[in-house]
């Protein structure tokens, strides 16, 4: 066979459209890479002997993709890296898997994340750490740190995700590859176990942009059983994929070059911005001031609707059951035993932002400064098409490194503030350091412009081969 | 800062269980959390409208249909004890 790991996804669907190679066959290749490789990276949940689909068609008919295990797939476990789900089965399918299945595609399995998604470096799974392909003995960023990997390493050609603060994009940061967080309302959440339902959203993690755009034109969409999900006509993202960024206005935002910025990081970025100009974009400096409280905000919005999320996890509906004596020891004790560390720590600062005598300083402040940080955006916006920043201050820490929880909060820095403002971004991988570990560029849009992040990110591409880098087996 | 007691309180909320010899760590960590998340006190938001939802202007309804619920036994079976087709609890009224 020819080298199919180089393929995108369009291609190999291709390929199997004109007989270059047969659909089973490719299961079988790609099913074999995550045994042998996908073990050593612990980058899977579940992995299926046979792929799960259903009759349909789309560009990327017969092409793998596997799926973070926080999505339900209908008959499969569902587990949310916690122990809690750890024989949970899923009784219907979410409306993005249904969507992937209808259109031809075929689920491999469930990939690993960082408990109920609270984390940047999946190293708080209950199934261990995932290891980063580029250097095993470093994280691979989170929480959805397992899809990027196993997309990174070509054990599979590309993965769902799912983004609360950062969560696609961090990791596909961090693993070298491209993870798409869409605006808040474009793609249904209906059969994702929620985090923080006010910021939570699924995106597909790619090698390419072409295959992105392909990704989000199947999951994005109007769905009834999602009520935040938003009834926008979805225009059809393969016509972004030109190479052509002349006179577009990108927003260079200063306060995201500050303190704590690797320098490394910083050449790479500065570099992505010579390339834009080449292509005749026009950059622009701007400030969004409210920037140094996103985190604090994030966390209070978030940790607040995940204790309010996790309170179904009780040991009556779902999963484990602690021995005990009377209903109210039943729960405390379930949920000692089935939240892991990071869990529990996130549910008490919710509860305690909650709480009577709290909420005003805490939750109701995090709003108003949530608001703030949206104003910053518009007015942004009003300036420039798009703007351009780091994704993570550092490259791939190493498994361990941060064992502060403060200073893991700390690695979302800039990618918090999207989720906030509800808007789509974007991470692609844009050079390598000394020491060959992937940097990423992230793009922020306007609300529900996906197609200009595919555009630039596309353009980027055409100029450029980071994303064609693949880490050594 | 957070002290023992009050640890024990936000995990009793919580309805999670805490053993005694983790209350003064979770009580360093959370306190060292609360005093990052305490910086939104230098920001000025008088007159600043809560942001509570996104795109979302009014409240959405859906049909009010009868449709058959076809999953009763599938999320039985996912429930660590059931009996005639109800979740089974410990006695809570004597």
């Amino acid at each position: 066979m020819i080298d199919i790991i180089s393929l995108t996804g369009l291609d190999i669907s291709e390929g199997i459209s004109k007989g270059g190679f047969k659909a089973n066959e490719i299961y079988s290749f790609y099913y074999n890479r995550i045994k042998k490789i996908g073990s050593d990276l612990n980058c899977f949940v579940d992995v299926y002997a046979e792929g799960l689909t259903c009759e349909g068609r789309s560009p990327l008919k017969g092409v793998p993709i596997a799926i973070k295990d926080n999505i339900c797939i209908k008959g499969k476990r569902i587990t949310c890296a916690s122990k809690i789900l750890s024989s949970h089965i899923a009784v219907y399918d979410a409306t993005v898997v249904e969507r992937l299945k209808k259109s031809g595609l075929v689920v491999v399995g469930t990939t690993n994340m960082d408990e109920f998604a609270f984390g940047s470096s999946t190293e708080n799974s209950f199934y261990g750490p995932a290891k980063n392909p580029w250097d095993k003995s470093r994280v691979v960023g989170g929480s959805s740190g397992g899809s990027a990997a196993a997309v990174a390493a070509r054990i599979v050609p590309f993965a769902l995700g799912s983004d609360t603060g950062g969560s696609i994009r961090q990791p596909s940061s961090l693993c070298g590859v491209v993870g798409f967080k869409p605006t808040y309302g474009r793609v249904s959440r209906f059969g994702l176990i929620a985090f923080s339902s006010s910021l939570d959203q699924i995106g597909p993690i790619t090698t390419n942009f072409t295959d992105c755009a392909s990704l989000l034109n199947i999951i994005c969409g109007y769905d009834e059983n999602d009520s935040t999900s938003v009834s926008l006509e979805v225009p059809d993202f393969t016509k972004s994929l030109q190479d052509n960024i002349e006179g577009l206005r990108v927003g260079v935002p200063k306060e995201y070059f500050g303190e704590g910025l690797d320098p490394e990081v910083r050449d790479a970025i500065n570099k992505v911005i010579e390339v834009l100009k080449n292509k005749k974009a026009e950059i622009v400096e701007i400030s969004l001031p409210t920037t140094d409280y996103a985190v604090a905000a994030y966390y209070i919005i978030a940790s607040s609707e995940a204790s309010s999320n996790l309170q179904r996890f009780d040991g009556i509906k779902y999963g484990i059951r602690a021995k005990c004596n009377g209903l109210k020891e039943l729960y405390a004790k379930t949920r000692k035993e089935g939240f892991g560390e990071e869990t529990q720590r996130r549910v008490l600062l919710g509860t305690y932002s909650l709480s009577s005598g709290y909420y005003d300083a805490y939750y109701l402040k995090a709003l108003k400064v949530r608001r703030l940080i949206k104003n910053d955006f518009d007015s942004a916006f009003k300036k420039v098409d798009v703007i351009l920043t780091p994704t993570s201050p550092t490259t791939a820490f190493k498994i361990g490194e941060k064992s502060d929880p403060l200073s893991m909060y700390l690695s979302d820095i800039y990618t918090i503030s999207t989720n906030l403002a509800g808007l789509p971004a974007v991470s692609f991988p844009c050079g390598f350091t000394k020491g060959n570990l992937p940097v990423g560029c992230q793009i922020i849009g306007k609300e529900f412009d996906e197609s200009t992040l595919v555009r630039v990110g596309y353009s980027y591409q055409s100029a450029t081969d980071f994303h064609k880098k693949i880490p050594k087996e | 800062m957070l002290d023992k007691q009050n640890v024990e309180n936000v995990f009793n909320l919580a309805r999670i269980e805490i053993e005694e010899n983790k209350k003064e760590f979770f009580a360093a960590q959370l306190s060292k959390i609360i005093n990052f998340i305490d910086k939104l006190k230098e920001l000025d938001v008088k007159g600043v409208e809560p942001m509570r939802g996104l795109h979302i202007k009014k409240n959405i309804f859906r049909k009010d249909k009868v449709k058959d619920f076809i999953y009763k036994e599938d999320i039985l079976r996912n429930a660590p004890l059931t009996q005639d087709g109800y979740f089974k609890i410990p006695k809570v009224i004597d």
